[in-house]
């Protein structure tokens, strides 16, 4: 251990205080012949001054001393010394118990008696000289530890700062969501991340790293990198989920993971698209019937599994405005109170029950909480998300950091994707990323991203894989639904889609036309537009969304082929 | 917490039983058990039948031993398990890497 000069072992230096001279000459020899250097004074007064000019290590003390009698100066010589240890010896020819009781009381250590006997007085200048290292080191210790406790709050508030600026660069304060973190949740390893997607839709991310401390916050930041840019970009959950799992499974050791839900609120649709592994039920809570939809971790928490085992179903549910979606970590359920008692499920249960004005249940699983545990301890993560009318949050607008004098004006492309890659691969990042060089249609981005991802699924759902909208009457059809697509989905081994662009200049403005064929039987577009909204039930949201968004929408081939443009009046 | 470790008589299979609370007290132990052997064993069994909690540094030890074990090819199986414990390891949908019984 490395040790200040002060805890050295090694010659003292003793002062030695006494107003017979030859009493301080006799123990001055003795104490020399020990090996100490000794400085002395010949009243308290004089012992109190050098002391406090040479800062001895040891103080041999007369009790009975004129000016300044021994026991006030021991208390001044321990006022002096602080912190530090200087052992005060206390030299007397008292013998009454109540005066060698004084020499203790006014902060003597030991006394020794007249006349000296060396032998004594060795031992107890080594024992003493002990006693003083060891107060030295503690107090050392103590320093040191302090220290170090001020640099780790330093950095924790330093990697706080760094990681707040991440994680609200995310649209966290939607009105539409209300949540409780603790400010150093990140050292438990929880995250919650929120984002929004070209389309509007809102990606939200509760995980939970394991451990504690930063082990489990090293993992939060390429998390929230992968989340954020593969988001913003308009990449799905699955395709997102892939790149997580992948990344952690790269970085994190073995026996560190991320307990993890993710899920898509798409507020043009209606719908929720949810991916659970490993954390505790979330809750999908209904705000007509009060129906509660358990959302449960059908998976292994992300980092476990190498890419090509990663599990990337999600499951998908019908979403109406006032329903809400509650996760949570599991250090809500596993609260305990006093008598070592578990929250539980029950409890939370119980709460889920006691909706208030609004529908909300978050205030009234916070007090379940602090009614259980007198107040609760704040190492718990929860979010609760509303489903609200897509016109009501506003997402900020995407930054551009191009200057647009090379926007392409007039030209066409075409792709086709066949199975292969449409069982895995997700085009519309890609496409996005051309059309968005144009920038007369940057302002109409959203919209233009919700019609080509309706477009995309359209083709895909309905014409390759052949699923039937009126499925998605109800909301058991609908679970039935986004089955059925999966199960297809993973044993497509033939059909395409086909995507063609054509983007023509018009006076200021311009043109572009996007047409979508598919491989499938076709449908009746003309039918399917012509039901109304109250029939639809769950089904035949895309076209009409298609049409709203979108200027001269048509199908033709008997719906194998759709064709929408997006006009703009001049540059942006 | 306790960490005990037996093997078959033929030495193939390698018992690590655990008795108390399995977190990251146990975690030099645990490695111990499986890593200091003198024979490598071709089946693991973690007998948790007197582990009364288990919590996620457990699964990481879980996962260590599986690495340890060849990963995607190593057998190894849960057994005893309380409902509690088998809860968590639900959760955490463990039984797609581990035969939990």
């Amino acid at each position: 251990m490395n040790m200040s000069t002060e805890v050295a072992q090694g010659p003292l230096t003793v002062l030695i205080a006494d107003d017979n001279m030859t009493d301080r000459m006799l123990l001055s020899s003795i104490v020399r012949r020990q090996g100490h250097s000794v400085i002395t004074a010949g009243d308290g007064l004089e012992a109190v001054r050098v002391f406090a000019e040479q800062r001895p290590q040891l103080v041999l003390l007369d009790a009975m001393m004129p000016v300044m009698d021994g026991f006030a100066a021991a208390r001044e010589i321990k006022r002096l010394a602080g912190e530090a240890l200087v052992p005060i010896i206390f030299l007397t020819s008292l013998s009454e118990e109540q005066a060698l009781v004084r020499c203790l009381e006014a902060g003597g250590d030991d006394f020794l008696a007249k006349p000296y006997n060396q032998v004594i007085l060795a031992a107890k200048i080594k024992a003493m000289d002990r006693l003083r290292r060891l107060q030295a080191t503690v107090l050392e210790q103590r320093d040191q530890i302090a220290r170090h406790h001020g640099y780790l709050l330093n950095e924790q508030r330093v990697a706080k700062a760094v990681f707040d600026q991440v994680a609200h660069s995310g649209c966290l304060d939607s009105p539409n969501i209300r949540y409780l973190q603790s400010p150093y949740a990140l050292f438990n390893g929880d995250l919650l991340l929120a984002a929004f997607t070209p389309a509007g839709d809102m990606h939200v991310l509760l995980g939970d790293f394991t451990g504690h401390g930063l082990p489990a916050a090293v993992g939060a930041m390429p998390l929230a990198e992968v989340f954020y840019g593969m988001t913003a970009k308009g990449y799905g959950l699955q395709e997102t989920l892939r790149e997580m799992n992948a990344k952690l499974k790269r970085i994190l050791p073995v026996d560190m993971f991320c307990c993890a839900t993710l899920l898509s609120l798409s507020f043009q649709r209606g719908i929720v698209e949810v991916w659970s592994g490993g954390m505790p039920e979330g809750y999908l809570l209904r705000g007509d019937s009060g129906e509660r939809v358990p959302l449960v971790s059908r998976h292994l928490p992300l980092g476990v599994l190498s890419p090509a085992r990663f599990e990337d179903r999600t499951d998908v549910w019908p979403l109406a405005v006032g329903d809400r979606v509650l996760l949570l970590t599991d250090g809500v359920i596993e609260a305990t109170n006093a008598d070592e008692e578990l929250f539980g499920v029950e409890r939370l249960l119980a709460a889920l029950g006691e909706r208030n004005a609004q529908g909300e249940v978050f205030d009234s699983v916070l007090s379940a909480l602090s009614a259980f545990r007198g107040e609760y301890r704040d190492d718990f993560s929860m979010a609760e998300l509303a489903m609200v009318q897509p016109d009501y949050l506003k997402p900020p607008a995407l930054i551009y950091s191009d200057s647009g004098q090379s926007s392409p004006l007039d030209w066409s492309s075409s792709f086709e994707f066949r199975a292969e890659t449409l069982k895995r691969f997700n085009p519309l990042p890609f496409l996005m990323h051309m059309l968005q060089e144009i920038h007369g249609l940057r302002p109409q981005s959203g919209a233009l991203y919700s019609v080509l991802a309706e477009l995309y699924s359209n083709a895909l759902e309905h014409g390759v894989l052949g699923l039937d909208s009126e499925l998605k009457r109800d909301a058991r059809g609908f679970a039935q639904y986004y089955e059925q697509r999966n199960t297809r989905l993973t044993q497509l081994d033939e059909g395409y889609v086909r995507l063609h662009l054509h983007v023509r200049r018009e006076g200021e403005g311009g043109r572009l036309v996007i047409r979508v064929e598919d491989s499938g039987r076709g449908f009746d577009a003309r039918k399917a537009l012509a039901t109304p909204a109250r029939e639809r039930g769950l089904s035949g949201r895309g076209i009409h969304l298609i049409r709203q968004l979108s200027q001269n929408a048509s199908w033709a081939d008997d719906g194998r082929s759709a064709q929408v443009e997006f006009a703009w009046e001049q540059q942006g | 917490m306790a960490v005990t470790r037996t093997f078959s008589a033929d030495e193939k299979d390698l018992t690590i039983a655990i008795s108390g609370r399995f977190d990251f007290a146990a975690h030099q132990e645990f490695r111990d058990a499986y890593e200091r052997v003198e024979h490598t064993p071709t089946r693991y069994t973690v007998d948790l039948k007197n582990a009364t909690y288990l919590d996620s540094s457990a699964l990481g030890m879980l996962l260590l031993l599986r690495d340890h074990a060849g990963g995607d090819h190593a057998r190894i199986a849960i057994i005893n398990s309380s409902s509690d414990v088998q809860k968590i390891l639900a959760i955490s949908n463990f039984n797609k890497l581990f035969d939990i019984s």
